[in-house]
């Protein structure tokens, strides 16, 4: 029950952070992309800044030292420190994905309501690409280290 | 060069949006053990595991109805850069396979990762930043898109 109220309040919240630094408007993420074009809108270092002004101090000193969660589950986080080929290949990827519109999955979620066609064309491409992703892992046997 | 353009520049409702974004990734960690990574979050819903499905669901249906809670106390119509449709399914299929295989996202690698000081998502978030970059430089210069 708790864990689900916090699913939704950080679900909340994260579409409410998406709308309210306009990262849902792609104009706004190619702006910052656009980084040559002579207007340069350096709004999105500003969200990951403000994100992790808030999100950095409070792992180090109070989630880092935990052993698990504070409803009791074990903490789910990757402790691979190697930069190996998938995550490289990946990377590059969604990069190139990403800059051919402006739009990445926390953007695609949180604005879908506003029933845009090429978004819902967007997030069931994503579907897709998601799944034949999962079966290429299956195939290539990959071990999986969720972020 | 790089010049800023000042009239589109908005760093209090970036800075403002963004701590959002750091107060749910603490709330989802904290209390839930979880990275509030959408890619993975979403991911997960493709790939069921048992006992790991409910909290992603709900991530996402709340995720989904802000867009409402937003829109009652603004009037800004969300609005996609005109692109054909095509070109938007080629750019869900690489996102979703991408971020799939490089284990997360501009949430998961660029927040999340980058707080912990994951040299993964540092290194991951610089690549596909760059990528991005190259992909919308050379669409600008070449293409005059």
């Amino acid at each position: 029950m708790k864990r689900s109220v916090i699913a939704l309040i950080s679900g909340l919240f994260f579409g409410l952070g998406m709308n309210i630094s306009g990262m849902v408007y792609p104009e706004k993420v190619l702006g910052f992309l656009n980084l040559f074009s002579g207007a340069w809108d350096p709004s999105l270092i500003f969200v990951i800044g403000g994100a992790l002004l808030v999100f950095a101090p409070f792992y180090h000193l109070v989630i880092k030292k935990r052993s698990q969660s504070l409803c009791g589950d074990a903490m789910c986080l990757p402790h691979s420190k190697q930069i190996d080929k998938p995550l490289v290949y990946g990377a590059v990827i969604f990069g190139l994905g990403w800059g051919l519109i402006g739009i990445c999955p926390g953007p695609a979620l949180a604005g879908l309501m506003s029933f845009e066609s090429e978004l819902f064309f967007f997030v069931a491409a994503m579907f897709a690409g998601n799944y034949l992703a999962s079966l290429w892992q299956k195939r290539a046997n990959v071990e999986v280290n969720r972020i | 060069m790089i010049t800023i353009n000042f009239e589109v520049f908005t760093p209090g409702s970036a800075m403002l949006g963004g701590a959002l974004l750091g107060v749910s990734s603490i709330l989802l960690m904290l209390f839930n053990g979880k990275v509030a990574g959408i890619s993975g979050i979403f991911g997960g819903l493709i790939s069921r595991r048992k006992g790991d499905v409910t909290w992603r669901l709900l991530f996402v249906v709340a995720l989904l109805s802000s867009y409402f809670l937003v829109s009652l106390f603004s009037e800004q119509q969300l609005e996609m850069p005109s692109s054909p449709h095509w070109l938007y399914v080629i750019a869900g299929l690489l996102v979703g396979f991408g971020t799939r295989i490089g284990n997360g996202c501009t949430s998961g690698h660029g927040i999340c990762g980058i707080g912990r000081l994951s040299k993964r998502s540092i290194s991951a978030t610089v690549i596909f930043m760059l990528v991005a970059i190259t992909v919308v430089s050379i669409r600008h210069f070449f293409v005059g898109a």
